[in-house]
C-alpha cells in the first residue's frame, strides 16, 4: 500500500522538538500559513475564528482574486501570516480562483511568497468529496495540517471518523474541530506555533497518493481512505430539508423570496431612519460647536465649510450602508443565497445570464465593488463580463445620499394608495426600478451581440443552512465600515478640501471672491453649456465633476457650496437646491445619476478584473451616453408636466 | 468528451434514461457524462462520476433546473445539462458497483 512506514507517522500534533531549530530560518520573515478549501467548507469562519480583527483584505499582485491575510494570535508570541485562498474543489486550474491558489502553494506566483504551511479544511459531514482536495494539497509537500470541521455537526447527525487512523492514512497530522463554536481551534494553534519553531520536522509523511488529473481515481483513494477511517457519513440534515421544502416550495419559495428582497429594502428605507436622523443630528450640532469655538477667519471657514460641511453630510449614510452589508451578510453566511440564485435562475436566463449573476447582482445594490469582485463565482468568461458591465447600474448605497436629498427636496410628502407608500417613497422605487431596467436591457443587449455565447450552464451547490455567526458577521461590518469611512476620510476629505480652495481663490482685493467668479465658478461655467439642456446650472456642473470621484461627493460639494454662499449652515442644503434646480431639472438629475458611472473605485475593480482598460473604458462612455440621453429626455418630459 | 464506464453493458440493454428524465424521488446511477470536458470535470468533482448513485430532490419555484442529491450533499443543474447525463437506470443489480 503506501511507503509511509519508512518515514514514520507522526503521531502527535507537534514536530519531533529534539530535532535542532535554524535560527535564521525563523528570523528572516514572518512564517506563511495558507489555508485552503472547498466552498463551504468553514474557511472564513476558521479565518475569523484566528485572527480576528488582525487581519485586511488584500489582492495578489497581478491578478483580480481578492483575498485575505491575517496575523494568526499565537500564544508565545509568535507572528504567523494567514493566508486565506479562494474556496476551490481542485487544483486543477480550471477557474482563475483554483489557478491562483495552485500558483500560491507552488510558490509560482510572482510577488509572492511560497507559503511554509498549509492548513487544509474540510467539511467532515462531506467528507467522501471533500477528502479528494487532500491530494493535490499533499503531493505538494509541505507541513500539512487536515481540519475536519464541522464536529459539531457530525456529532448531533450520528457520524463518525477515527482521527488517528485518518492521520495515518494521509501521513499529515489531522484535528476535529468546530470553527464556528471555537471547539478544536488551540490545536489548529498549537500545528502553527509548532510549525513555526520547526519546519524542517513537520513534512508529510510520503503516503500513496493518486492520479491528481483523474477524478475518478481520486475519489476512490479519497472512499478508500474513508473507509479505513472508518467514517460514517452522519444522517442527512433535516433541518435543511425541512426548510428548503418551504424556501423552494413552488408557491411558497418565491413568495419568501419577494419578501426578502422588500425586507432588505424596507430595512434600509425606514428602519435606517431614526439612526440617520440621529447621525445627522449630531453632525449638525458639532458644526455648529466647532463654529463657535474656532476663531473667525480662514481656519474656521475652512473647517465648518470646506471639511465638516464636505465630509459630515456623507457620514450621515453610514448607517444606511452598513445595515444593507449586514443584511447581505446574513444572506450569504445563512445558505440563502444559493437558494436565491436558483429561484433566480429561470428568469436571469430570460437576459441572457444565469442564476449565479444574482448574487454579485444584489450585493451591487450595497455597492458595485464588492459586486464587481463577487462574479467570479461565475465561471463562464463572457457571463461574468455582462455581469460586470450592469453591475453598476443596480442602484449602490451611494446614490442614496444623492437621491434622498434631491427628492426630501423636491417630493412633496403625499401619501398615495391609501398611506401604505409616500410619493417620496414611490420615487425612490421607481429609481431602482429604473436602474434595475437599464440592467436587464442592458445585459441582454450585450449578450446578443458582443458577448454573445451558447446557453452557459448552471451548476450550484446547495450547502445546508446555517446560524451565521456573530463574529464573522461584525468583521464584515467592520470592514464595510472601515472601507467606506476611508473613503470619507480620503477622497471625499480632499474633495472638500480642494474645492473649498478653488471656491475661495483668487483673492480679489484680498478678499475672498464670490463663489461666482472663484476658479470652481470657472469650472462650472466652462462646462455649463454642456448640461444646460439637462436643465443644470454651473454649479450643479461643480457637483457633477466632483461626484466622478464617488457619487455621494455632490452631496459633500453641495454643502461645500452652500455653506461658502451663505456663510452658515443655518439654511438648509434641500432648501438651497431649490434656488437652483427647477423640479424638471430635478427629475433629470435623478435620472443622471441613476445611469452614470461616477466612481473611481468602481473603474478601477473593474479594470483590475476584466485584465484591461477596454471593458471600464467602455462601460465608462456606455454609461456616460445613458445618463446624458436619459437625463434629457427626462427633462424634456418632466418640463410637460410642470409648466 | 465522454467519460464512460461499462459502455458496453449499456449498449447491449435498453437505451439509457437521462438524469432529466427521472422523476423526483426516483434514484438512478449514472452512466456516463456527455458534456464539454471542464464542466463534465467540475460535475464529477462535486460527486456527479460514473457509478455514483443520484436523485432528484426537488424542482426549482418556475422550474428550469433541479436540485440533485449526489454524494452527500445537494446540487442544482438545470435540465439542458442534466439531458446530457445518462443513466444506467434499468440495472439496479449494478448498484453493488456504486463506491
Amino acid at each position: 500500500m503506501s511507503n509511509c512506514h519508512d518515514s514514520g507517522p507522526r503521531k502527535g500534533l507537534l514536530p519531533n522538538p529534539t530535532i535542532p531549530v535554524p535560527h535564521a530560518a525563523v528570523n528572516e520573515r514572518p512564517l506563511i500559513v495558507a489555508i485552503i478549501g472547498p466552498p463551504n467548507s468553514g474557511k472564513s469562519t476558521l479565518f475569523n475564528r484566528l485572527t480576528g480583527l488582525r487581519q485586511k483584505v488584500a489582492n495578489f499582485p497581478g491578478v483580480t482574486v481578492e483575498h485575505r491575510m491575517g496575523k494568526a494570535k499565537l500564544k508565545n508570541r509568535q507572528e504567523v501570516f494567514l493566508v486565506d485562498l479562494p474556496g476551490v474543489y481542485s487544483l486543477h486550474p480550471r477557474s482563475e480562483d483554483e489557478q491562483v491558489a495552485n500558483d500560491i502553494l507552488k510558490g509560482v506566483r510572482p510577488g509572492f511568497a511560497k507559503p511554509d504551511a498549509v492548513v487544509l479544511i474540510l467539511d467532515v459531514t462531506n467528507l467522501g468529496r471533500h477528502l479528494v482536495l487532500a491530494a493535490p494539497v499533499l503531493s505538494l509537500g509541505l507541513p500539512t495540517l487536515v481540519v475536519l470541521n464541522m464536529a459539531d455537526d457530525l456529532a448531533v447527525r450520528g457520524g463518525k471518523v477515527d482521527v488517528s487512523a485518518l492521520s495515518h492514512e494521509l501521513g499529515a497530522p489531522v484535528v476535529l474541530v468546530s470553527a464556528s463554536k471555537g471547539t478544536g481551534v488551540d490545536r489548529i494553534q498549537q500545528f502553527l506555533s509548532g510549525t513555526a519553531a520547526n519546519l524542517a520536522g513537520a513534512k508529510p509523511a510520503r503516503v500513496e497518493l493518486p492520479v491528481l488529473n483523474d477524478v475518478p481515481k481520486c475519489r476512490q483513494w479519497a472512499s478508500k481512505l474513508n473507509s479505513r477511517a472508518s467514517y460514517r457519513a452522519p444522517a442527512p440534515p433535516i433541518w435543511t430539508r425541512r426548510l428548503d421544502s418551504v424556501f423552494l416550495h413552488p408557491v411558497f419559495g418565491p413568495l419568501v423570496f419577494a419578501a426578502v428582497v422588500v425586507a432588505v429594502f424596507q430595512s434600509i428605507f425606514s428602519w435606517a431612519q431614526p439612526i440617520m436622523d440621529g447621525m445627522t443630528y449630531a453632525v449638525s450640532m458639532s458644526g455648529q460647536w466647532m463654529g463657535m469655538v474656532l476663531p473667525n477667519g480662514v481656519v474656521r471657514s475652512l473647517v465648518v465649510n470646506g471639511v465638516w460641511a464636505g465630509v459630515g453630510s456623507v457620514l450621515v449614510f453610514l448607517p444606511q450602508i452598513l445595515l444593507l452589508f449586514l443584511f447581505i451578510g446574513v444572506l450569504e453566511d445563512s445558505g440563502y443565497m444559493a437558494r436565491a440564485a436558483l429561484i433566480a435562475d429561470r428568469t436571469m436566463a430570460k437576459f441572457g445570464l444565469q442564476g449565479k449573476s444574482f448574487i454579485p447582482l444584489l450585493s451591487a445594490y450595497a455597492c458595485a465593488v464588492p459586486a464587481v469582485m463577487a462574479t467570479r463565482v461565475i465561471e463562464n468568461k463572457r457571463d461574468r463580463i455582462a455581469t460586470i458591465m450592469i453591475a453598476p447600474l443596480m442602484t449602490c448605497s451611494a446614490r442614496l445620499p444623492v437621491y434622498t436629498l434631491i427628492i426630501a427636496a423636491f417630493v412633496p410628502n403625499i401619501p398615495l394608495v391609501r398611506g401604505v407608500l409616500s410619493l417620496p417613497a414611490a420615487t425612490m422605487l421607481l429609481l431602482y426600478v429604473l436602474g434595475f431596467a437599464a440592467a436587464v436591457i442592458t445585459a441582454r443587449l450585450l449578450k446578443s451581440t458582443v458577448l454573445k455565447s451558447q446557453r452557459s450552464s448552471f451548476i450550484l451547490e446547495m450547502p445546508p443552512y446555517r446560524l451565521p455567526t456573530l463574529q464573522s458577521l461584525s468583521l464584515r461590518l467592520i470592514d464595510r465600515g472601515k472601507v467606506f469611512l476611508r473613503r470619507a476620510g480620503t477622497v471625499i476629505l480632499t474633495v472638500s478640501i480642494v474645492l473649498w480652495i478653488l471656491a475661495n481663490l483668487p483673492l480679489s482685493h484680498g478678499k475672498m471672491p464670490e463663489i461666482e467668479n472663484s476658479y470652481a465658478g470657472m469650472v462650472g461655467k466652462t462646462i455649463e453649456p454642456a448640461i444646460k439642456p439637462l436643465g443644470f446650472n454651473w454649479k450643479i456642473g461643480i457637483g457633477l465633476i466632483t461626484s466622478l470621484a464617488a457619487r455621494e461627493v455632490i452631496v459633500g460639494t453641495l454643502g461645500t457650496i452652500y455653506g461658502i454662499e451663505s456663510d452658515g449652515n443655518s439654511e438648509g442644503l434641500e432648501k438651497a437646491l431649490h434656488a437652483d434646480l427647477t423640479p424638471a431639472g430635478a427629475v433629470a438629475l435623478l435620472v443622471f445619476f441613476a445611469f452614470a458611472m461616477q466612481c473611481f473605485s468602481t473603474i478601477a475593480v473593474v479594470r483590475r478584473e476584466t485584465g484591461g482598460w477596454k471593458w471600464p473604458i467602455f462601460q465608462f462612455s456606455y454609461m456616460l451616453a445613458l445618463a446624458y440621453g436619459g437625463s434629457l429626455v427626462a427633462y424634456r418630459v418632466a418640463n410637460l408636466f410642470f409648466q | 468528451m465522454i467519460f464512460n464506464k461499462r459502455s458496453q453493458m449499456a449498449a447491449t440493454h435498453k437505451r439509457p434514461a437521462t438524469l432529466a428524465e427521472l422523476r423526483n424521488g426516483e434514484e438512478g446511477i449514472l452512466d456516463r457524462l456527455d458534456l464539454p470536458d471542464d464542466i463534465a470535470r467540475r460535475l464529477m468533482e462535486l460527486g456527479f462520476l460514473p457509478g455514483n448513485a443520484i436523485i432528484p430532490a426537488r424542482t426549482a419555484p418556475g422550474g428550469g433546473a433541479r436540485v440533485f442529491r449526489v454524494d452527500g450533499s445537494e446540487i442544482a443543474l438545470r435540465d439542458d445539462t442534466a439531458a446530457r447525463l445518462f443513466m444506467r437506470l434499468h440495472f439496479p443489480s449494478i448498484k453493488a458497483a456504486t463506491p
